[in-house]
């Protein structure tokens, strides 16, 4: 029975957009409406690129302070190439793509020959140089502090226009579909067990005569692929790429969505990736009428990531079972 | 009874490494730990000093200890020679001595008469030092300091036939003061300074005894500790 | 030539507050195994408190009271939140995580996201010359600083007991407890060490950049931590080595190529530092 969850899930949220439902306090207008269809779209994105994040972090151990370099590549990358150059959404993503999976093989074997906190630190340093040259606009590409927004005149029609957000919508349920299977796939896979077990002890993995570099520089190819993949869809969904997404604190984010809604485990990080988005937007809504440091989000998605460190070290999808098992 | 282990068992990374070790250590003399590579031998010592989780009961002096924080348990007078040494490499010899000193009048007479030649090397980085001296520096740091039993692991590893033997005569005089639980793969040692001896053999206590009895009997040397050097 | 001096200068100016953030990170580091996230807080909360003890007290004194400031929290961070984590390592990097994006949230509710005008002393706005170069005073204030507390951390670590403490924790933590002595008050120690200099350089900096925004210890942690690892995690003397080193380079770069060549210079740098001798650096260092 517990197998059809997902499935039914999937489902409910697949006919979302023909529903007019209004849940006051929970979003702005019906379910249906543009401004809550995007909402959503944002929360499948982060959903998948949180999942796509823990295959490094909770799957093989990775901590990486870097992930918002991919996220930031894909983005600018799919939307520089539309405005600027006027290729076709297919065109840019089909030459994004696999040119962000080229640059996570380029850093990652460089950073990949450190390991523990030297690993972050080194990635952390590479990312930043993805934020300096974002902010510094060369060549007019990136638009500096204020991004960059999406030429529409490069989309297909379907994409265009408040009246196609759900196809927007659909197409992040999409890109988050993407990555469960994948991430599920190899969590399935003789792979997923290995990468565990790499987490656990690598000294083990290497007795078995595996190569622990090959296999580490692999999972963060394939997790920078999904990051670039996922930065596009987001800049389609948002209508362009911001700076923010090439932040030290975007990756810092990311780890708070895994780790909020459990981190290594089946559908935490899409969990944790979703309450987290729909929190900082709905926060950044309605925070105006909070007082003090509760208006900002950050602080209070902050606040509550350091006491989940403390109470709830299985993150939220810890918790639910938590309750489950003593009935 | 000095310390008493009961039923201690320690879990490590998803392994058994502990199962319910029990044994007793004398007020006097050397018990030895032996057993085989990997039985346990360096996690019980570490478990009774509070280095890694373990359940059970250890008592020292009477007292139960097990869960106080190490540096709480060392300074009730447990001192502790790890295996491989630890001397701090980047401290001099004269430093590593002077982070050890506990007592308000350090012995530092015991330790300059066994080991006059730390004296001369005291502003030598220790990192420099070779193995024996590093062990005559891991051992001075125990014996600064008035204890009322010493945990020492494998003292005489690595090193030269003529420092194995300098090194167990020190341990033969410091004896006479302090009871030792001592780890050691060398038979000849073991046969020279131990009175007792607990046999562990995959986390479980194989045999406890007299060492003379272990050791004179070659068939069960050779099947508790699978080694045929018994000198 | 003026340009060539005051690029130095100025180069040397950064570089003194890359060490006096990368010190406190890399004693941190070294001795307690966190990577602290919440350093660049640590910074702000001086600066902040500075910026707001000026004009009721003075600015002699609220310069003592940032430092202070940036101390008391490291204190407090370590003995509140950190101490409950012991040895769970990567929990205790996700509490500074957590730590660092809500202190900057909170700062930023309190006083606003826009830089505010810094109090300075007159005579630290003033300019000298020196050869052909007209070079701010600022500068020298912020280099003398830093090679006055590396001298004073060295000879705190080199001559007293807890200084020994540290140097021996930072190679092996577990054997310093195995000796009797309880290894934690000298985490306390460090933290507050790390705060009050992290807490120094918010307040230079405050000068140094003539004004403060809540997210100004965040840019300058990346830097440090940059500094924190081409020095060589725990040693206090490679961190005023690479703090040298990463802000000239960064000055000179930045002036004679192109904007913010001089930022990825240091990545670069980075790189080729771990492409070397990548478990020299992994490593913590021998001597500190």
């Amino acid at each position: 029975m517990k197998r059809f969850v997902p499935l039914v899930v999937l489902a409910a949220l697949l006919a979302l957009p023909y529903s007019t439902l209004r849940i006051p306090g929970v979003f702005e207008g019906g379910l249906n409406t543009p401004g809550t269809l995007q909402m959503l779209a944002i929360c499948l994105v982060f959903g998948g690129l949180a999942l796509g994040y823990d295959l490094l972090f909770g799957r093989a151990g990775l901590l990486s302070f870097g992930h918002a370099l991919y996220i930031a590549a894909g983005a600018y990358g799919t939307d520089i190439l539309i405005s600027h150059f006027g290729w076709s959404l297919w065109a840019s993503v089909a030459f994004v793509v696999p040119a962000v999976a080229l640059l996570a093989a380029l850093l990652g074997a460089v950073a990949l020959r450190t390991t523990g906190i030297a690993f972050s630190m080194v990635t952390l340093a590479f990312a930043q140089v993805g934020w300096i040259v974002v902010n510094r606009d060369p060549g007019g590409l990136t638009g500096g502090e204020e991004g960059l927004p999406l030429d529409s005149a490069g989309l297909p029609s379907a994409l265009v226009g408040v009246a196609n957000t759900a196809n927007l919508y659909w197409l992040a349920l999409a890109f988050l579909l993407v990555v469960v299977v994948v991430v599920h796939g190899i969590d399935r896979a003789p792979l997923g067990r290995v990468l565990t077990g790499l987490r656990d002890d690598e000294r083990r993995v290497s007795v078995l005569g595996l190569s622990t570099y090959g296999l580490k520089l692999g999972t963060f190819v394939l997790a920078g692929t999904l990051a670039g993949l996922g930065g596009s869809v987001h800049a389609l969904i948002v209508g362009g790429a911001s700076p923010h997404l090439a932040s030290a604190d975007l990756t810092l984010s990311l780890i708070v969505m895994a780790v909020l809604g459990g981190a290594g485990t089946r559908w935490g990080a899409v969990v944790g990736g979703i309450a987290y988005a729909y929190l900082d937007q709905r926060l950044t809504q309605v925070g105006g009428g909070l007082p003090g440091p509760l208006s900002q989000p950050l602080f209070v998605l902050g606040s509550l990531f350091v006491l989940a460190v403390y109470f709830a070290p299985g993150g939220l999808t810890g918790v639910l079972r938590r309750r489950e098992r003593p009935a | 009874m000095i310390l008493r282990v009961k039923d201690l068992s320690v879990r490590l990374g998803g392994s058994h490494i502990l199962q319910g070790v029990t044994f007793d250590v004398p007020p006097s003399g050397v018990t030895a730990l032996l057993g085989r590579n990997g039985v346990g031998k360096t996690t019980t010592l570490r478990a009774v000093l509070g280095e890694v989780p373990a359940v059970g009961t250890v008592e020292f002096g009477g007292e139960p200890v097990l869960g106080r924080p190490t540096h709480r348990l060392v300074r009730s007078g447990l001192g502790y020679v790890p295996e491989d040494r630890c001397v701090f490499a980047g401290l001099t010899v004269a430093e590593n001595l002077r982070l050890a000193v506990r007592d308000p009048d350090p012995d530092y007479e015991t330790v300059h008469d066994l080991f006059p030649e730390l004296r001369a090397r005291a502003g030598q980085r220790a990192g420099t030092l070779s193995g024996g001296q590093q062990q005559m520096v891991a051992l001075a740091r125990v014996l600064l300091n008035r204890n009322r039993l010493l945990l020492v692991d494998e003292p005489t590893k690595g090193l030269a036939p003529a420092v194995v033997s300098a090194v167990a005569s020190v341990l033969a005089r410091v004896a006479e003061k302090v009871p030792i639980l001592l780890v050691e793969q060398n038979l000849a040692v073991v046969r020279r300074l131990a009175l007792g001896a607990v046999v562990l053999s995959a986390g479980r206590v194989a045999w406890t005894g007299a060492a003379g009895e272990l050791l004179g009997d070659a068939g069960r040397t050779r099947t508790l500790l699978g080694v045929g050097r018994a000198a | 030539m003026s340009t060539v001096i005051l690029l130095f200068l100025t180069g040397l100016g950064l570089a003194a507050l890359y060490f006096l953030i990368a010190s406190g990170l890399s004693l941190v580091f070294g001795l307690a195994g966190v990577l602290n996230f919440a350093h660049g807080l640590f910074l702000s909360v001086g600066a902040y408190a500075t910026w707001w003890a000026a004009p009721r007290w003075g600015l002699a004194l609220a310069v003592v009271f940032g430092i202070a400031a940036g101390a008391a929290t490291g204190a407090l961070v370590e003995v509140v939140l950190i101490r409950p984590l012991y040895r769970r390592h990567t929990e205790q990097v996700l509490v500074t995580v957590g730590l660092s994006l809500a202190g900057v949230a909170l700062l930023q509710s309190v006083w606003g996201a826009d830089p505010r005008t810094y109090p300075r002393p007159s005579w630290a706005s003033s300019v000298t010359s020196i050869g052909s170069a007209q070079v701010p005073v600022d500068r020298f204030l912020l280099i003398g600083t830093a090679v006055a507390v590396l001298l004073a951390l060295l000879a705190f670590l080199h001559k007293t007991r807890y200084g020994l403490i540290i140097r021996a924790g930072v190679e092996n933590r577990d054997m310093v407890s195995a000796l009797g002595i309880d290894v934690r008050r000298a985490f306390t120690l460090v933290f507050t060490i790390g705060g009050a200099l992290a807490g120094t350089a918010g307040v230079l900096g405050g000068f140094y950049f003539g004004s403060v925004s809540p997210g100004q210890g965040a840019s300058l942690l990346i830097f440090a931590f940059i500094v924190v690892v081409i020095g060589g995690l725990g040693s206090v003397t490679g961190s005023a080595v690479a703090a040298v080193v990463v802000g000239l380079l960064q000055q000179f770069v930045n002036y004679y190529g192109a904007a913010g060549a001089g930022d990825v210079s240091v990545v670069v740098l980075l790189a080729l530092v771990l492409l070397l001798r990548p478990s020299g650096l992994a490593r913590t260092a021998a001597t500190v």
